[in-house]
């Protein structure tokens, strides 16, 4: 294949005038993500193995954004799915004839398992479910607040295969004294005074939830490395903070673990909202946890021109922490008026779920499309959103805008 | 001959090539989009900060004073254990505020 010229790309990106670029001087051959949204706008669309184009976060350690367009559907493809990791380097090479999980600690049998272990000796399981990086959107904060400057890309949705976590906890046999279950990764930091990477699970949250697997499939096919190969934890309904990538080490403590990313990291407020009063700290703070209510338009996309006198077709997600989409609503008057949307197949309580919904705009003009979603609890989103100084878990009403000409 | 290095090749080698357990990638090196604006302090601050990550994290923080990026080289050490001396975090400090700082235009503002 003929390697198109830079201009190619920005073409093919609608960035054929090079006053689109301002006064930069790029690189040959960078190519930037293109949108009306600031914070995405001049981003560079990278190509990493086993992934499609996505937008760079971050590349030490490599950090990948997915584009809207993907959540106009319920799974995510592999090759789209966001990547996150804390330090690096990561893993680029794992084999699996002598990858070995270990779990020990405070058990009765210590075991080394393979992946034909895994794969053989222990009952299958499947879950559809959301993985989004509590920071997701971090970078729409107002006012602004440190970390990885996200936009809404740090989500997705996949189906995990592998064997329930509880499972192996029981075939190793977990002691009494055992409180907390570590979960260690192949990812390790450039120094050793660096904290690795290491998150944990109260014991009894495991061994009563079934839905907590240990993965080696994402949407039938094993993990790309970036998303975890050989194995992953997957925690539905809760952020991705606890579903520990690239898995190599499960350790039961006697004591809560004192890591640096449960201690310091990934808290929020110790109230209802996870939030505080934009600008001020909390004076206290617990593990951030369950996914709150979100919904998106991915189709079409922010800034769209379309024709009058046609119906548009809107699409896009919602999602929750896994009492599952009651009810999704659009309104074209700044949310005065709401409408209820037709949802797509039910795939369980800790997936995406579809909507979509005809749109016949009255007259030309421009228009801003909301939308929200409730879950079966009643839960919903909210027109303020919701600040706190590590800018977790943001879950304002989305909006688009959309000229009818 | 030609049969017997045929059928060794396919002994040999397919059996690999079927059953291959080993998954291996190759990253990138960091972007040019991460480069930090020249100025007094930016190799120092190139050499430090790039210890552990690239410097694609800097440039699309929030804009911030001394005092805000003092903060951020300071949780560096502490949290991290970033090999970064006194005189050190005031030179970074200094250059992340006049290269990143808030008189500089905003580049990302919320939608």
């Amino acid at each position: 294949m003929a390697t198109p010229s830079r201009r190619t790309f920005l073409n093919a990106l609608g960035l054929s005038g090079v006053c689109a670029l301002g006064d930069r001087i790029l690189p040959p051959m960078m190519r930037l993500f293109a949108a009306e949204d600031p914070l995405l706008s001049g981003r560079p669309l990278v190509r990493y193995p086993e992934k499609t184009d996505l937008i760079l976060l971050t590349s030490r350690p490599p950090q990948l954004e997915t584009p809207m367009r993907y959540f106009d559907r319920a799974i995510t493809p592999n090759e789209a799915f966001f990547v996150r990791y804390h330090v690096s380097p990561v893993p680029t090479r794992v084999d699996l004839d002598t990858w070995r999980l270990k779990v020990g600690g405070s058990v009765e049998t210590p075991l080394e398992l393979s992946m034909d272990d895994l794969k053989t000796k222990f009952e299958r399981a499947t879950v559809t479910a959301v993985a989004q990086c509590s920071g997701n959107s971090r970078g729409r904060f107002s006012p602004r607040v440190n970390g990885g400057q996200w936009a809404d890309g740090a989500m997705g949705c996949a189906e995990w295969s592998g064997v329930r976590l509880r499972d192996v906890l029981n075939k190793a046999g977990v002691r009494k004294e055992a409180v907390e279950v570590l979960f260690n990764g192949l990812d390790k930091p450039a120094f050793p005074s660096v904290p690795d990477f290491m998150k944990s699970l109260d014991v009894s949250r495991i061994l009563d939830d079934p839905n907590i697997l240990i993965a080696f499939q994402m949407n039938g096919e094993s993990l790309p490395m970036l998303n975890g190969f050989p194995a992953r934890i997957v925690v539905p309904g809760w952020f991705a903070d606890h579903w520990v990538k690239n898995m190599s080490e499960i350790t039961l403590l006697d004591k809560p673990n004192d890591n640096f990313w449960t201690r310091a990291a990934y808290r929020i407020p110790d109230n209802t909202c996870g939030c505080v009063e934009p600008g001020t700290s909390p004076s206290r703070t617990v593990p951030i946890n369950r996914l709150k209510v979100r919904s998106f338009i991915a189709m079409p996309a922010n800034d769209a021109r379309v024709p009058i006198g046609h119906a548009v077709q809107l699409k896009g997600i919602a999602f929750d922490g896994g009492s599952g989409i009651s009810e999704v609503q659009i309104s074209d008057d700044a949310g005065n008026r709401w409408r209820r949307v037709a949802l797509g197949k039910d795939r369980g309580p800790f997936a995406f779920r579809e909507w979509s919904a005809d749109w016949t705009p009255p007259r030309a003009g421009d228009y801003r499309i909301l939308v929200r979603a409730f879950n079966t609890l009643g839960e919903s989103q909210s027109a303020t959103p919701l600040w706190n100084p590590a800018g977790y878990q943001r879950n304002v009403i989305e909006q688009i805008e959309i000229h009818v000409v | 001959m030609k049969r017997v290095i045929v059928l060794s090749f396919l002994i040999l080698v397919i059996p690999f090539a079927v059953f291959s357990v080993e998954k291996k990638i190759q990253l990138p090196p960091d972007h040019p989009f991460g480069k930090l604006t020249a100025g007094p302090g930016s190799e120092l601050t190139e050499k430090k900060c790039g210890l552990c990550h690239s410097t694609d994290y800097i440039v699309r923080q929030p804009r911030g004073d001394f005092k805000r990026w003092q903060g951020v080289v300071t949780k560096m050490i502490k949290v991290y254990a970033a090999p970064i001396d006194e005189q050190e975090v005031r030179t970074i400090a200094d250059y992340l505020a006049s290269a990143y700082g808030t008189a500089a235009a905003e580049t990302t503002k919320p939608k």
